[in-house]
């Protein structure tokens, strides 16, 4: 895990789940709504938290952040929970706990509780990273005055593999908003 | 700026396969909704409204298919294809594909089912449809819950006005599954019978399936004499909780405060509200508290999941497609299966079909995750017509 450039979290773990507890650990996070949520929301929420953190954005009151996040698998890692739990007929246990997180949007929805979002948020799908679109896409929620500031990027979560990149859009900053820069950060 | 039109459109559902074709059926106040029984999809009998599969079928062979497709694609390709073939229009650069879906070809992670999981990839069912038109840019796939739908309308408006595209052919849908049937019902979310949105008996959601598709686009020539153009329109989350409705309603309060400052309007000049309305307690309970709020209790409004169930992340298209119907034909529908308010606050239901001269009209959903979708349409062409 890295943020601004800087390596934060660096351990081998033979799992997701034991690596994303660390790491949650390791950041001193302590919210323990965390434990309940699905892979892909303990990692979108978990980068998102760090990155505005250090921000030095406050939790306890209300913020314009919109949120615009992409992946590829949707959440087919929990789909996959919730086929096992129906599969077979005399094994049959669906539960609402898994059944929810069965949407993508709902990190975004974990996301907007810990941060009092009331702003916009959309997730959208791509069969790989789409700087062009986050690009545009910002763009017209910044020029709308939709929100003040825009945290974008793509988690991904399929197993064991997962990836996650967020970035903020604001009108103060170093690096200009361009696509570019988008795909430069991407690839750092 | 410029204005952005909805256009064209089509529906494909249990109450027919063109838009007008179902608009009748609910002007006649025809429910698609029927007990189904079938146990290797729920244990117990459950409403849907489901899509005819042999008339599935006979429509999309007339479109000469070259491979395979789920029924979902079936079901969008059918759809998408009377709104490209309507619109007339050259599938250049300048011409966007936005897909709508909540679960997509879901069913195909089912072990019994034909087609191999990866199917389930919602941008493989992106690519089908991309390649079934020859469409020149990449779909963009939204999943954002039961909000998709309508979302998908301010994206292709977002697009246009940021000069990326002209058009933006918008499709979207979703099949009834076990995946899915069985979900809700371990929220105990499903009634056991009709859905009655707002009612005193209601006791929760049926489950539908449509495909609906339109055009939105930033030219005034050509347009269907149903068209629309948006107003004003906003997304705003909950910040509460991620499966139950705020109990303030604030992140649709907000929507619709921020859609109506948006199109420089005042509530009282919505002449319809075509509302969410699933028929769960908690949601219905949470429309009326955010509409009372704005002052909009008295508008008219329907809910239309009595005459397709919840068809999830094609509602909010769907339901803006009959909304622009119901502009054109200067007609309120009424809101099937309500008979008594059952929500704190008073709003204003549509019992009986109705005309009236109607040129504005709210559109909003809900959804899971907080999400919370508010658009302000109106008429294209103001000429009084139908009265």
């Amino acid at each position: 895990m890295s943020l601004d450039g800087h390596v934060i979290f660096n351990e081998q773990h033979s799992n997701f789940s034991e690596f994303i507890k660390a790491a949650y650990k390791a950041q001193n996070t302590k919210y323990p709504k965390f434990f309940k949520m699905d892979h892909l929301s303990k990692l979108a929420f978990l980068t998102a938290d760090i990155l505005l953190k250090n921000q030095g954005i406050n939790s306890e009151i209300e913020n314009n952040i919109a949120l615009v996040f992409s992946n590829k698998a949707s959440s087919l890692d929990t789909d996959l929970s919730h086929q096992k739990a129906i599969q077979d007929k005399d094994n049959y246990f669906p539960s609402p706990a898994v059944f929810v997180y069965t949407l993508p949007n709902i990190c975004l929805g974990e996301i907007s509780i810990k941060y009092k979002l009331y702003s916009e948020n959309s997730f959208f799908i791509f069969e790989r990273f789409n700087a062009k679109h986050l690009f545009t896409y910002t763009n017209s929620l910044v020029q709308d005055n939709k929100a003040e500031s825009v945290l974008c990027g793509w988690v991904e979560l399929e197993g064991e593999n997962c990836e996650a990149f967020l970035y903020l859009v604001s009108e103060k900053g170093d690096m200009k908003h361009t696509k570019k820069n988008i795909i430069t950060l991407y690839n750092t | 700026m410029s204005k952005t039109y909805v256009s064209y459109n089509n529906i494909i559902s249990s109450l027919g396969f063109d838009s007008k074709t179902v608009v009748e059926n609910i002007h006649n106040e025809i429910s698609g909704l029927e007990l189904i029984d079938n146990k290797n999809v729920l244990p117990e009998p459950f409403y849907s409204a489901l899509i005819n599969s042999e008339k599935l079928e006979i429509a999309f062979n007339k479109l000469n298919p070259k491979q395979d497709y789920t029924r979902l694609e079936k079901m969008m390709i059918s759809s998408l294809s009377e709104v490209i073939h309507r619109s007339n229009m050259e599938l250049n650069d300048r011409v966007g594909l936005i897909i709508s879906t909540t679960k997509g070809n879901v069913d195909a992670l089912d072990e019994t089912n034909r087609f191999p999981k990866e199917r389930a990839y919602l941008c493989e069912l992106g690519k089908n449809v991309k390649e079934f038109f020859n469409f020149e840019n990449d779909p963009i796939v939204v999943s954002n819950a039961c909000v998709s739908g309508i979302l998908a309308v301010a994206i292709a408006k977002r697009y246009i006005q940021q000069n990326t595209y002209d058009h933006v052919f918008i499709v979207s849908g979703d099949v009834v599954t076990e995946f899915i049937l069985s979900g809700f019902n371990s929220f105990q979310a499903l009634s056991n019978k009709r859905c009655k949105p707002y009612d005193i008996n209601r006791t929760g959601i049926n489950i539908g399936e449509v495909a609906a598709s339109v055009l939105v686009t930033n030219t005034s020539e050509n347009l269907a004499k149903e068209s629309v153009y948006i107003l004003g329109e906003s997304s705003c989350n909950d910040a509460n909780h991620i499966s139950g409705p705020s109990r303030t309603g604030e992140g649709l309060y907000r929507s619709m405060t921020s859609a109506l400052a948006q199109a420089n309007i005042l509530a009282k000049d919505i002449d319809y509200i075509s509302a969410h309305g699933t028929a769960t307690m908690f949601n219905d309970e949470m429309e009326a508290i955010a509409l009372n709020r704005l002052q909009l209790q008295d508008v008219p409004l329907n809910s239309l999941k009595g005459y397709f169930g919840h068809t999830l992340g094609a509602s909010g298209l769907l339901e803006t497609i009959v909304g622009m119907h119901s502009l054109y034909n200067n007609t309120l529908y009424a809101s099937k299966g309500f008979e008594t308010l059952g929500v704190s606050k008073p709003i204003n239901v549509i019992k009986k079909t109705t005309h009236k001269e109607l040129i504005t009209f709210l559109k909003t959903a809900s959804g899971f995750g907080g999400c919370n979708t508010a658009i302000i349409f109106k008429k294209s062409n103001q000429t009084k017509n139908h009265v």
